[in-house]
């Protein structure tokens, strides 16, 4: 047994495990995991459509989870981009659908309301000192019946692939006779890029794990902690925004209020996954990505193998415990 | 010793019912290391808190550098020179040992910040500071002495002109003190002023040149470290006569029986191989400085934090305690230090409180018996003479004795026989404090066992019949109040 514990430590002491990190490892196997499971339950499963749909399902969790990690880092958390993600797209929408606005104008309108939001977000705790999770949860509510307001309770379609204005669904996915290229993964190859930059190599991304670190001493180090937890949530509206717009270009069908609850789970269980901790201080962009893809594996794969919206329910939170109690175990261990 | 870098002259500072600080006076030469001595409560913090900015002062001078200051924050000290390396570590755990040393001023390059250069630099000031420490590694993976070096470094970063260290060592293994002395020696060296906070006698004749020792908020006096011994320093911490009725002879009847029995004790690192026996009507003070071990053994023994290891007897019997739910089924109750977060809930009302921890015994079915509920509230405010117009006086309203009394009534409800009071008279008024002495005599002369733990040398003298000392987590000495001073308890608590 001690032999064996050995032999575990030696595997993460690795120098090659070191640099990659253990957790991301876990994390690919988990991914790899899923599909040859997915595969072996259901043939269906094996086919190029599949990882259409994967991809679809990736981009607006990712950005979600981009913005999200920035605020679980912090030692705080945004409950609010799900229901945010679809108020924004719905407000966007509605002014190309029913006033006349260019897609591109309703697309600005789109990231800008989710800015709003983040600064509302930002100044309820780093202000206001709300708890995060409090104050999130409000504006998960507000985010969530102000949709409905704006539109009148009615659902909104961006327009269609082949209608004027359809073009910004080719940012996603270009469909040429019947082929689809999936190019949304390159727009988020590039957040993730520039998002990591920003965490590791910016004062912005810096400043944000010294707060989620130790704010105190953050602060006695004469950082401007309000300005820049602050800045994690404007983070997350600004992504949210975007993940409103991915959403409305990947899926056909119109967005409907008072949808969008639950989708922040999503994203937070992606992010935690991929090792960003619940209290603070830890976390990485990239990780985030390969905890997005167990989340999505599981969104795309759970109806071919029968269990719908329901039993994925069910999946997710079980997911979402598991993975929120190894980070409490591992804050155990270095604590 | 070189010039004078700093002066506080007539330093007073007061909060709300407390004289905190009354006229107090600090020199402090360029060259030198000047030992700030005290009890617990002495100032010595409160003082260092003034100088850096935390507190403002009401009146006194602050001259530095030939010039009268004041700083608003530890940043304005910071930048002006005037740098604390705290106790507790103010390290960000998460960030590598050159982004914490960098923090707030990191090297940019194109816009990005320079992890390499911060590297290099880190590298430099550890090389003059002789210390081999990687400024890439994260800083929760170094230990509490490497960590306090990195904070050291940190400071000389900033061009410090003058480091305080308070209670450096208090953490540290012996190497790790070597190592230490060896820097403050070479700032010294330097030409820094440093003062040095410490409650180990033998650690400041070896290290400080001078010392100034600090009394309930005032100044005492300040030494040559080399002209005098280590009790000449006690006696000025210990100095007052108001010995209040202590305590001449053990209460405790001869032959009475041990009711706990506690062996070899260890939990964390607070808490190192205690034993220690408690007599049926013993008052047994537990005395030491802060961060003794106290609180903690106390805690451990409850079941409220985990132990590694330790036997403990009850009337002669083996019991297994894990958490506050056995230990309460034991008959132990544990009055905390910190009543408003841990003793009582005050929103709620007297009797509320009063059957919280043995509400079983007062249900009616499902159902709360509100009548048996008052009738056991009612009596022990008769017994206890809480001052209360009636049971259903919110706790809120109370005063801090009255308080205090309910959550005494809390347990002896619970027929509690054993009862840790943790500074039972800590923000109580003197009026208050003499009925809990009162009271805690009377529990211990009805047969109720109690264990005091207390940071005031009076109350130890006036209440315990036997004093155990603690000094860093270990047990240092057991006393017999017919023998015990002042002098021999400050002495074990500083024993090391």
């Amino acid at each position: 047994m001690q032999k064996q514990l050995n032999e575990k430590r030696g595997f993460a002491n690795n120098p090659i495990v070191k640099a990659i990190g253990l957790q991301r490892i876990v994390v690919v196997l988990a991914v790899i995991l899923e599909a040859v499971l997915f595969s072996i339950l259901s043939p269906a499963f094996r086919q190029y459509a599949t990882v259409v749909s994967i991809l679809d399902y990736s981009y607006y969790i990712t950005f979600m989870a981009i913005g999200v990690t920035f605020c679980l880092i912090s030692g705080g958390n945004d409950l609010s981009v799900g229901t945010g993600m679809i108020c924004y797209a719905l407000a966007g929408g509605y002014l190309v659908q029913h006033m006349g606005w260019p897609v591109w104008g309703g697309m600005l309108v789109t990231i800008a309301i989710g800015l709003c939001f983040g600064v509302l977000n930002g100044a309820m705790v780093a202000i206001m000192n709300l708890p995060p999770f409090i104050a999130t949860l409000c504006t998960m509510l507000i985010t969530r019946g102000l949709g409905s307001i704006l539109t009148g309770g009615m659902a909104v379609s961006w327009p269609s692939r082949n209608s004027a204005g359809g073009w910004f669904r080719s940012l996603f996915k270009i469909i040429n006779n019947g082929k689809i290229i999936p190019v949304g993964f390159a727009i988020v190859i590039v957040s993730i890029i520039l998002m990591s930059i920003v965490l590791n190599k910016t004062r912005v991304g810096r400043y944000i794990i010294a707060i989620g670190s130790n704010k105190e001493a953050a602060r006695l180090s004469g950082v401007n902690v309000v300005k820049y937890q602050m800045l994690a949530y404007i983070i997350s509206g600004f992504f949210a925004g975007l993940a409103g717009i991915a959403y409305s270009a990947t899926f056909s069908s119109s967005v409907a209020p008072g949808t969008g609850a639950g989708l922040e789970l999503d994203a937070i269980g992606g992010a935690i996954i991929g090792g960003t901790s619940m209290t603070g201080g830890q976390g990485s962009i990239i990780g985030t990505l390969l905890g997005v893809f167990v989340m999505s594996l599981l969104k795309t794969g759970l109806p071919y193998v029968g269990l719908q919206a329901n039993w994925q329910q069910i999946i997710t939170g079980i997911v979402l415990i598991v993975a929120i109690y190894i980070d409490v175990l591992k804050n155990k261990k270095t604590a | 010793m070189g010039e004078v870098i700093l002066t506080m002259k007539g330093i007073d500072k007061s909060f709300p019912g407390v004289h905190a600080l009354d006229h107090v006076d600090l020199e402090v030469r360029k060259g030198e290391v000047h030992a700030l001595m005290g009890e617990n409560g002495a100032g010595k913090s409160t003082l260092m808190k003034v100088l850096t900015g935390i507190y403002t002062k009401d009146s006194g001078t602050i001259t530095y550098e030939g010039r009268e200051v004041e700083f608003h924050n530890p940043k304005e000290a910071q930048d002006a020179g005037i740098v604390i390396v705290h106790q507790e570590l103010n390290m960000m755990n998460h960030l590598t040992v050159a982004q914490n040393i960098f923090i707030g001023r990191e090297f940019m390059k194109g816009g990005l910040i320079d992890d390499g250069k911060m590297n290099d630099e880190a590298r430099k000031l550890f090389s003059q500071l002789g210390i081999d420490i990687n400024p890439a590694e994260k800083m929760g993976n170094l230990t509490v002495g490497k960590q306090q070096m990195c904070e050291i470094a940190k400071a000389i970063s900033h061009e410090a002109k003058v480091i305080i260290f308070d209670e450096p060592s208090a953490a540290l293994t012996e190497a790790e003190i070597e190592e230490l002395f060896k820097i403050i020696r070479d700032l010294r060296a330097k030409q820094l002023g440093i003062v040095y906070i410490s409650h180990r006698m033998d650690e400041i004749k070896v290290i400080t040149d001078r010392v100034t020792v600090m009394r309930d908020g005032g100044y005492v006096g300040t030494l040559i470290t080399a002209d005098c011994t280590k009790n000449d320093i006690i006696n000025m911490m210990v100095g007052r006569v108001i010995y209040e009725d202590p305590k001449t002879h053990s209460m405790v009847k001869p032959g009475a029986p041990v009711v706990l029995k506690v062996e070899h004790l260890n939990a964390g690192k607070m808490v190192k191989d205690v034993s220690f026996e408690l007599h049926k009507g013993e008052i047994l003070g537990f005395s030491g400085l802060m961060g003794a071990g106290r609180t903690e053994t106390a805690r451990a023994l409850f079941g409220a934090d985990p132990k590694e290891s330790g036997d403990i007897w009850i009337n002669g019997q083996k019991v297994e305690i894990h958490s506050p739910q056995d230990a309460v089924k034991c008959g132990i109750g544990y009055l905390s230090e910190d009543r408003k977060r841990y003793g009582i809930v005050v929103g709620k009302t007297i009797a509320e409180n009063s059957t919280m921890a043995s509400l079983k015994d007062f249900l009616k079915g499902l159902f709360i018996d509100k009548k048996k509920e008052n009738e056991a509230t009612q009596k022990y405010i008769d017994r206890l003479k809480t001052k209360t117009p009636s049971v259903d006086q919110l706790v809120v309203n109370l005063s801090g004795g009255n308080q205090q009394k309910v959550v005494v009534a809390k347990w002896l409800v619970r027929n509690c026989d054993i009862l840790i009071f943790d500074e039972p008279t800590r923000g109580i008024d003197v009026g208050a404090k003499s009925e809990i002495y009162h009271l805690m005599n009377e529990l211990a002369a009805e047969g109720k066992s109690i264990i005091m733990i207390s940071s005031e040398m009076t109350e130890i003298l006036r209440m315990s019949d036997r004093i155990v000392v603690m000094c860093e987590g270990r047990k240092t000495a057991e006393i017999d109040i017919a023998e015990a001073t002042q002098e021999k308890i400050m002495h074990a608590a500083t024993l090391r």
